[in-house]
């Protein structure tokens, strides 16, 4: 099962290097991660998104949390969440194809970034699931060249404190 | 001030008084500032693991942190199983190596290794100083991370133009750490569960590793087990967490234990595991350990919580008061376990540790009992050990009544520890008669420390169960490899260790035969000086009992009077 995973972290050198490790040792294999700073200059946001358990993900959760630079370890519980993926895609796009493209671009959001002779380069921000279906159907055009930044989210305004760290239940 | 006398007033204000290391280019400013004067008192290894191993066995003797120095590269990396050591048997460990000029990191400079990231997955944090106005915060956080919530072992890298910089020196009072908050006390309402979990068993158990003896939880987990009249199992790494001549012990669980102590633990309802962390030597195959336990998990790392086994009530927090607590809640006395207790010591009559004694060849068992005879009743005895076979004949044979008297490699299997950590060990207890018992294959990883012991006077007597072979290899090649036996042959004779330690101006013996056995032991006990008894055993004896490795607890392989033959 997929989680996603947000961890706040000291804006210190080598921590990412400490939690990718960690999730090495475990052997879990990362989806995705994204880091960048947050509202706070000395605190980073790192997003993990991670295919496990739920018990192997606990274990992991507590592994991190021993982690000096880690502030605190939380899970983006869906539906509880906003998540987000922006990609860039660049789809071959000779000049009788072009207006098809920009016309399924167009239903998805996705903006035109810039325009060859023969290809197009799209940019879409949106749920991670739009991202995937809007890849699954530009793919058959000819998908030259794609870059995702990973997924990134925040808990809903509306329930601020609902991604609590989960393994201080056990204190 | 420069950065070198910076780290060395640090260490003072810290109360360390005794460092282990070795120079080298790198860390020549160090070095240079102990030179100039500290009330640290250095001790040289002759090998940075040597140095490292020390560290440990003086924390572990002590309860301090041990404090290892080695200079950039290979300094650092002969410090890298140590270090591992102490993160598998969480000993607080800080380490302090030298690192190249800033300007030449990340340019393959002479002797320059990125240490920081080789032991990332083995620390409990790590610094790689690049200011050195940041210098004493670091070593005070450094040692307030290995010392709070589970021990365990940190490294400080400090570049030489870092030890050379000047500062204005100030210790602070305090550690600015916002990510490392370690559990202050135990939730009330899972202490007052599991004291009810406690008070309602009809065959509840006691299954204490080592985390005890680090919380200093000693005498909380000895008053908990006469109020309840609990049973209670000491892992390898609790030897001495709780006497072992107490009518409550109950041996030792785990691949070499006896069978009366695995059994008492399969065969419990509840178990009350207490700073233990179901390690697979411990358990055998998971699925089968315990199966009708419930299970009451007291650790200070909440990741050890339902890792292995599933905690029925886990508690997080600091053991010595999470047992007092606990202790507060239970009826003094119950008279509910006396059939229990009845049955663990029914077991324990009905199967005794056994071996033969023919008369021929030293048995090594007996080595491990005259040893224990020669010193029964000793408050002021240490003993440490290699690992293998001597090390498991250790743990059956040798009752540690006091804390911090065992000191041994549990989680890593070291091999070659026992010399240097006893060394340590005699740094932080002077008084006390240190005695590391060794394997011949172990005592070759680290045997040129007994130059340190020799001359830094800090005498210590090794008792090598001597019986050329890598016998714990043997001993499975033996059982599970059909007898192929392959490259574990090393000699009863060479090197001549009697004569080695000679070489190195300690005592030597060497004991062939029972008789000369009593005589040697108490010589080298008494001498005062370092001493090396070669007892040269019997290779074909193998440790028994024994729970192969993956079978199930309850299935333990004891000791048959029947033994295969070797060409010695």
């Amino acid at each position: 099962m997929k989680h996603t995973l947000s961890v706040l972290v000291e804006n210190k050198p080598g921590v990412l290097m400490r939690i990718a490790s960690l999730f090495a040792r475990r052997g879990f294999n990362i989806d995705s991660l994204a880091v960048g700073p947050t509202e706070r200059h000395d605190v980073s946001r790192i997003t993990i998104r991670v295919n496990c358990e739920t018990s192997p993900l606990e274990q992991i959760e507590k592994q991190m949390h021993k982690l000096v630079n880690v502030l605190r370890v939380a899970e983006l519980v869906p539906g509880e969440s906003i998540e987000r993926e922006l990609v860039l895609m660049k789809v071959s796009a000779p000049p009788a194809k072009r207006a098809e493209l920009m016309a399924l671009g167009e239903v998805f959001g996705a903006r035109v970034v810039d325009l060859g002779p023969d290809s197009i380069v799209f940019e879409l921000t949106g749920p991670p699931e739009d991202v995937d279906s809007f890849e699954e159907l530009v793919r058959p055009h000819g998908l030259q060249e794609l870059v995702r930044t990973g997924r990134i989210g925040l808990g809903r305004a509306h329930r601020p404190n609902r991604n609590r760290p989960r393994q201080h239940v056990l204190a | 001030m420069n950065g070198a006398d910076a780290i060395l007033r640090s260490l003072e204000a810290e109360g360390v008084d005794v460092a282990f290391g070795l120079p080298g280019g790198a860390i020549l400013p160090l070095y240079d500032a102990l030179a100039r004067g500290t009330t640290v008192r250095h001790v040289l290894a002759r090998h940075e693991q040597g140095a490292g191993h020390m560290a440990e066995g003086y924390a572990r003797a002590s309860g301090r942190a041990g404090v290892a120095f080695a200079t950039s590269g290979p300094g650092a990396t002969n410090l890298v199983t140590p270090i591992a050591d102490a993160w598998m048997d969480s000993t607080p460990l800080v380490c302090i190596t030298g690192q190249v000029r800033s300007h030449l990191i990340g340019s393959d400079a002479f002797q320059e290794c990125d240490i920081t990231g080789i032991t990332i997955p083995i620390v409990k944090h790590s610094w790689l100083v690049q200011d050195v106005e940041e210098l004493p915060h670091v070593i005070k956080a450094a040692f307030h991370v290995a010392r709070t919530g589970r021990c365990g072992p940190v490294l400080v890298d400090v570049p030489r133009d870092i030890q050379e910089a000047e500062l204005d020196f100030s210790y602070p009072d305090a550690v600015s750490l916002p990510g490392w908050k370690p559990p202050r006390r135990g939730h009330e309402r899972q202490i007052l569960a599991a004291a009810q979990a406690i008070a309602a068993a009809e065959r509840p158990i006691l299954y204490v590793g080592g985390g005890v003896l680090n919380a200093e939880a000693t005498a909380e987990l000895r008053a908990l087990a006469e109020r309840g009249r609990l049973p209670v199992v000491t892992t390898l790494m609790a030897k001495g967490a709780f006497p072992e001549t107490h009518e409550l012990h109950a041996g030792w669980p785990g691949m070499h234990g006896p069978k009366w102590s695995n059994w008492a633990l399969n065969k419990a309802d509840l178990i009350v595991a207490v700073g233990s962390r179901f390690d697979d030597r411990v358990t055998g195959k998971v699925s089968a350990f315990a199966p009708g336990a419930t299970v009451v998990h007291l650790d200070i790392d909440a990741a050890e919580i339902s890792k292995i086994r599933r905690a029925d009530i886990p508690v997080v927090g600091p053991l010595k008061s999470v047992l007092a607590e606990i202790g507060r809640f239970l009826e003094p006395v119950p008279a509910r376990t006396e059939p229990w207790l009845r049955q663990i010591a029914e077991w324990r009559d009905q199967f005794p540790l056994r071996y033969r004694r023919d008369g021929e060849m030293l048995k090594p068992q007996l080595v491990l009992e005259t040893l224990q005879e020669l010193t029964s009743g000793r408050d002021d005895v240490v003993w440490t050990t290699g690992v293998g076979q001597h090390q498991m004949w250790a743990m059956q044979y040798l009752l540690c009544d006091r804390p911090r008297t065992f000191i041994t490699s549990g989680g890593l299997g070291t091999m070659g520890y026992g010399v240097p950590a006893a060394i340590g060990a005699k740094a932080a207890r002077p008084d006390a008669t240190v005695v590391c018992v060794d394997g011949d294959g172990c005592f070759q990883m680290t045997q040129q420390e007994l130059a340190t012991s020799v001359l830094e006077n800090l005498p210590i007597v090794v008792v090598i169960v001597n019986n050329g072979f890598l016998g714990m290899v043997r001993q499975w090649q033996d059982m599970f490899f059909e007898e192929r036996f392959s490259q574990i042959r090393l000699t009863h004779s060479t090197p001549d260790y009697a004569a080695l330690a000679r070489a190195y101006g300690a005592e030597g013996f060497t004991v062939e035969s029972e008789d000369d056995l009593e005589g040697a032991l108490a010589e080298a006990l008494a001498c005062g000086r370092p001493a090396v008894v070669d007892a040269r055993v019997d290779p074909r004896e193998h440790c028994f009992p024994m729970i192969p490795a993956g079978a199930a607890a309850l299935d333990v392989v004891e000791f048959e009077d029947t033994q295969t033959e070797v060409n010695v």
